[in-house]
């Protein structure tokens, strides 16, 4: 039956050419952010390597002062913009992917627990969902970051802000996991398997992790692979209201708030290199996750 | 779909309606707080309130002093602690009620009272008397000789009209009320307010009878006044002729409006230095050495060429060239030298450098955030591992103040044009009512006696002698980082002449139309 | 029946004042409103009598009741930035979110529908899998960056649309409106579809799938055999059974709109209560965050009860007290 699905799969994978480029340049993408300290001629976190004489470079030019090169340009700093990128890459990709690991974890159990246990457990989680879904998402993570800042000691801020970016990403997404997985609970509960296994005195837990938790995680990796490019965006955006990754150690999305500033002035490279690397990944994060809908489960919306 | 969007829109925007030439459209990056002129002492809530009140004296579009509504002042012959102001007459205000001496007297007192931000402006005033309907007698406590730099921003308002519409004092902020003056005005100034919808337009008209009639251009007979917060936003307004003059263009876009056909750019020198504090008090930093060493590192030219765009004036003193007590030889300073900085790091015991946080403002000067971000570079050259940690100002501020911080950035307008306006606040011994913004814990008693000293010394030129010789201690201690003072860029269309001012604040009766 | 109802209400408020605490708790934290409101020259006595006459040295919970209990009798307070009641600033921005709010819905719910169904009948076509895969792009750029691009573009380079404001606006007396004048209908294009875009793209795959699942079932098979025209069969029968389920999540959306507001408002500078929200957080403005946070919070568990309670009208099988179930 399994092997059966995977081949399924499989097949259905090597039919769907989009589906096939897009896993491509996200596995690209993911190894170019994993090695970025290999593939990148400078590092662009280490503000002491950095010539701010360097600074607004354009793409294969020399620089009129240093008589430097650089492939894509540089940045305001004088960072060199193909660095940077992998480095930005490589944080917002961390950033969202810990906090769609965050989101599920939280959103799967606080589901199962809901869908499976019921009474007045399902009610409070619920309501907290309500809670949470009243609450905007930017709001959230503003809140968070608003108030981790506050209680941090200054030196740990900076360190801490990648932490509290998944933090309050992670938070505000895990509402999605939970209602599905709720849903799909309720739905497996009533099976045949699940009294079978509560006849032969299995208790909750393994009952919920070991048998309904496989059946319902279709829709999860769907959701899933949808929430990573959702939170790819968040965190851009929340680096345009200021909380996002420091400046010194930008992501994706604070290289491209960096770079909208120079638009109008004819440093284009600042944005548009950054702006399509994240349009790249984001797209095709969502076109697999698209593909993965429909192959997993056509029902699912 | 889009087709018929784009088809709609050109079909709209055939029916532009184009201002009438008089009318001015004027946007900058914040709002005016309130139009109570008494409520904030803050940059674009006096430049809304010059548009529409009078100082008894103002500065001109070139920073000189000129008479407003005092036609003459000086010092009581034999009596240095009187300042007496003769008064224009025959000035109105927008609702007809004539302008005398008690006017401003109470207006005066309602500038000192205790929910006024204008009050420590007039700390040193005891007593504000009519001689007559045309003479005001104002008398401060000891001599003050620079009390006049101090009224160029306190605006004068109608005694009948406040007392009628019960705002004799300004709002109190704590007792959670709304006051009539903080949405409608009754001035003396060039213009006469339509309407206002804060944070979106202010529409202002010229006051007809107005009492410079005669003496400025008066070309503008309406004004449209929008704030627009968005940098990017604000330079796409001007670039596409939905607005006719922008303050605060971001430097990077400047050869973007300067090259546009119908833009120009205006410059002058703004009155603000920036500068880095550090703790001269604890830690590494409070080796004097060490703060040398940062201050050679520190590489002005680059910043000003790269980050600045070349509009800045890169200074080794915390002043302002428009300040009495600048000289070239203090503005001199020390040329980027990374060995040299090196060596003196290394005799203070630190050749390897140490850990320290830079806290910045990301919001409140021009590239804050990008200066600090370069000055971490440049730290990092000497072995000093600097974080940075940028904020909003209103977390900034209040973190410094509170000398939470060990590395900081900081900027300094002076009003007064006056070194004593530096001294008290950033230099003098952080106690009672001075030394508010010295969170360095520098300390010298012989320097806060002469800051004191420098208040009642009447004779110029003895005490311009103390104000160099606090600058030559302060200099020689490197209590402070200075980078350079701002250069204001006001972007305008090509058919208006008009000049920058260096407070930043455009009094539109100045304006001429080509 | 009535008994779910109150219970609902009762957990309605329950939540609606947690929402309150939680955003009071901000505010220790987003910084301190003095240095705004005293100018530089302030000496340190005014600086500390201020703190403490603004109760900011009170315990929270001190703070916390004392809002609620003001807020319960309509008494936001004034204004630290403007000096304006909160209230009434409310009140004169609302109209300018809303407007807005409602063209981004229209153009989201019109456009996607419409591409929705066209992608669901043409599955296979090749028109119908760009306009899929081309949405997605909408959503694979932050905001911000779609409303800086249609400024450049539509404002700077084309000079078609206002870059800022609402135009002109007509005042109703308790309703100033952007759609009687010619510039204030162009003022809404720009930010309306940058606030739209992420909700178009979102209804217009909703749409899809319920079509398609539509399409499938057996009624449609049996009204196309019995020799119904494919107009009626898509647009009498199938659209009519999809549009449910779409409009109660593109409602459940409104939440999304009203944030991502705060962003569209500030990039085009539209006069609404995103961007006083934003200012006042740059201000520190206490009683205004405290304001907005609460209208928003309201706001939010109304649309909930009243979907639950739609629901409830709906499917009697809910009546049991599980309210909602697997809905998403």
């Amino acid at each position: 039956m399994r092997r059966f699905f995977q081949s399924d799969f499989f097949y259905a994978f090597t039919r769907s050419p989009l589906a096939m480029v897009s896993l491509f340049v996200v596995a690209l993408m993911v190894l170019s952010a994993v090695f970025a300290n290999f593939i990148a001629p400078t590092n662009p976190f280490d503000p002491a390597s950095l010539n701010l004489m360097n600074g607004f470079t354009a793409p294969m030019e020399a620089n009129i002062f240093t008589g430097e090169k650089f492939l894509l340009g540089t940045d305001d700093q004088g960072r060199d913009l193909f660095s940077a990128i992998l480095y930005g890459l490589r944080v917002s990709l961390f950033v969202g992917m810990m906090a769609v690991g965050l989101a599920m974890v939280l959103g799967v159990l606080l589901g199962l627990i809901a869908g499976y246990v019921g009474g007045w457990l399902d009610t409070l989680i619920m309501r907290l969902a309500d809670i949470q879904m009243t609450f905007p998402s930017i709001l959230i993570a503003m809140l968070i970051f608003g108030v981790a800042r506050g209680l941090l000691p200054p030196e740990l801020r900076e360190e801490m802000a990648i932490t509290v970016l998944i933090l309050s990403i992670g938070l505000s997404e895990w509402v999605n996991f939970a209602r599905t997985v709720r849903g799909s609970t309720m739905v497996e509960k009533e099976k045949e398997y699940v009294a079978a296994a509560r006849l032969i005195g299995l208790n909750r837990w393994q009952i919920m992790l070991r048998h309904i938790l496989p059946n319902v995680l279709g829709p999860v990796l769907v959701i899933a692979t949808i929430t990573l490019a959702l939170a790819i965006i968040a965190e851009a955006t929340l680096s345009f209201l200021g909380v996002g990754a420091p400046r010194t150690e930008p992501s994706l999305g604070t290289l491209i708030r960096i770079g909208q500033d120079f638009l109008f002035s004819g440093e284009w490279w600042i944005l548009l290199f950054p702006a399509l690397s994240l349009l790249a990944l984001a797209l095709s994060v969502n076109l697999f996750g698209d593909w993965l809908r429909d192959t997993l489960n056509p029902r699912l919306r | 779909m889009l087709r018929f969007f784009l088809l709609t829109a050109t079909a709209l925007s055939l029916t532009v309606t184009a201002a009438s030439a008089e009318t001015i459209r004027w946007a900058r990056a914040g709002d005016s707080l309130t139009l109570d002129p008494h409520s904030q002492n803050e940059g674009p809530t006096h430049a809304l309130a010059h548009q529409i009140y009078d100082p008894l004296l103002q500065r001109d579009m070139s920073g000189a002093i000129i008479p407003a509504l005092a036609t003459e002042w000086a010092t009581l012959p034999g009596n240095p602690n009187v300042w007496r102001f003769k008064l224009r007459e025959g000035v109105t205000f927008h609702d007809g009620a004539a302008f005398d001496a008690e006017d401003v007297v109470f207006s005066l007192n309602r500038a000192k009272a205790d929910t006024s931000e204008m009050q420590e402006l007039l700390a040193s005033v005891i007593d504000i008397r009519a001689v007559d309907a045309y003479t005001v007698d104002l008398e401060t406590e000891g001599a003050n000789p620079l009390m006049i730099n101090n009224l160029t921003n306190t605006f004068m308002m109608d005694q009948g009209w406040a007392e009628a519409n019960d705002v004799a004092k300004p709002l109190d902020h704590n007792a959670g009320q709304t006051t009539y003056a903080t949405s409608n005005t009754n001035g003396t100034g060039a213009f006469m307010l339509v309407s206002r919808a804060v944070d979106e337009k202010t529409v202002l008209k010229a006051n007809p009878n107005y009492w410079g009639a005669d003496i400025y251009p008066n070309e503008v007979s309406e004004i449209i006044y929008t704030p627009i917060q968005s940098s990017a936003t604000r330079v796409a307004a001007l670039l596409s002729g939905e607005v006719d003059i922008i303050q605060d263009v971001p430097v990077q876009d400047l050869g973007r409006v300067a090259d546009t056909a119908g833009l120009k750019v205006a410059t002058a020198a703004q009155n603000r230095v920036i500068f880095f504090g550090v703790d001269n008090a604890e830690g590494p930093t409070s080796d004097v050495r060490v703060r040398q060493a940062m201050n050679m590192a520190i590489n002005r030219d680059a910043i000003k060429s790269i980050v600045m765009r070349d509009q800045s004036d890169p200074t080794g003193v915390i002043m302002p060239p428009f300040v009495n007590g600048w000289t070239d030889a203090l503005n001199e300073f020390p040329s980027y030298d990374i060995d040299a900085a090196k060596a003196l790091m290394a005799d203070a015991g630190y050749a390897d450098g140490f850990d320290i946080a830079l806290n910045c403002p990301n919001d409140r000067y021009i590239n804050d955030e990008a200066i600090c971000q370069a000055a971490v570079g440049m730290m990092g050259q000497i072995g000093i591992n600097v974080t940075l940690d940028a904020r909003p100002k209103a977390q900034h501020f209040p973190f410094i103040k509170e000398g939470n911080s060990d590395f900081w950035m900081l900027g300094w307008g002076v009003p007064t044009f006056d070194s004593h306006y530096i001294f008290n606040y950033l230099l003098h011994t952080n106690i009672g009512s001075r030394g508010s913004w010295n969170p360095t814990g520098f300390s010298n008693a012989e320097v806060d006696a002469m800051i004191v000293s420098l208040e009642s010394e009447t004779d110029l030129a003895a005490r311009d002698a103390t104000i160099a010789k606090i600058w030559e201690i302060v200099q020689a201690e490197q209590v402070h980082l200075p980078i350079h003072n701002q250069v204001l860029n006001w972007g305008m269309s090509e058919n208006i002449n008009f000049d920058v001012q260096p407070e930043d604040q455009p009094h539109f009766q100045f304006l001429t139309f080509n | 029946m009535l008994l779910i109802i109150l219970r609902r209400l009762g957990q309605s408020v329950f939540v609606l004042f947690l929402v309150a605490f939680i955003s009071f708790m901000i505010f220790r934290y987003v910084g301190n409103p003095v240095d705004n409101l005293l100018g530089q020259e302030a000496t340190t006595e005014r600086r500390e009598a201020l703190i403490e006459s603004l109760g900011l040295n009170d315990p929270l919970h001190e703070q916390y009741f004392g809002f609620v209990f003001r807020a319960l009798q309509f008494d936001f307070g004034v204004s630290y930035r403007t000096g304006e009641p909160v209230a009434e600033m409310i009140l004169n921005r609302l109209p300018a979110t809303i407007e807005l709010a409602l063209v981004s819905a229209v153009f989201a719910i019109l456009l996607g529908v419409v591409a929705g169904v066209y992608t669901a009948i043409n599955r296979r076509g090749f028109i119908a899998n760009t306009i899929l895969s081309t949405s997605l792009i909408g959503v694979s750029l932050p905001t911000f960056l779609i409303g800086v691009l249609l400024i450049w573009v539509f404002a700077v380079e084309l000079k078609w649309l206002p870059s800022f404001g609402r135009g002109t606006s007509v005042d109703l007396g308790f309703w100033s409106t952007g759609f009687l004048t010619v510039s204030g209908l162009k003022s809404l294009i720009l930010p309306g579809i940058m606030l739209g875009l992420y909700q178009m793209t979102l209804i217009m795959r909703l749409t899809r799938a319920e079509m398609l699942e539509v399409l499938r079932q057996d009624y449609i098979k049996f009204a196309k055999a019995r020799g119904l025209s494919d107009r009626t069969v898509y647009f009498g029968h199938a659209l009519k059974n999809t549009l449910v389920p779409v409009i109660t999540i593109a409602g459940l959306q409104l939440g999304s709109i009203v944030a991502f507001a705060i962003i569209t408002e500030t990039v085009f500078q539209w006069p609404g209560v995103g961007l006083m929200f934003i200012n006042a957080v740059y201000f520190v403005d206490i009683p205004v965050m405290s304001a907005y946070l609460l209208l928003v919070g309201t706001l939010f568990v109304l649309i909930n009860l009243i979907v639950d309670l739609l629901y409830l009208l709906i499917d009697p099988r809910l009546r049991d007290g599980q309210l909602r179930g697997a809905e998403s």
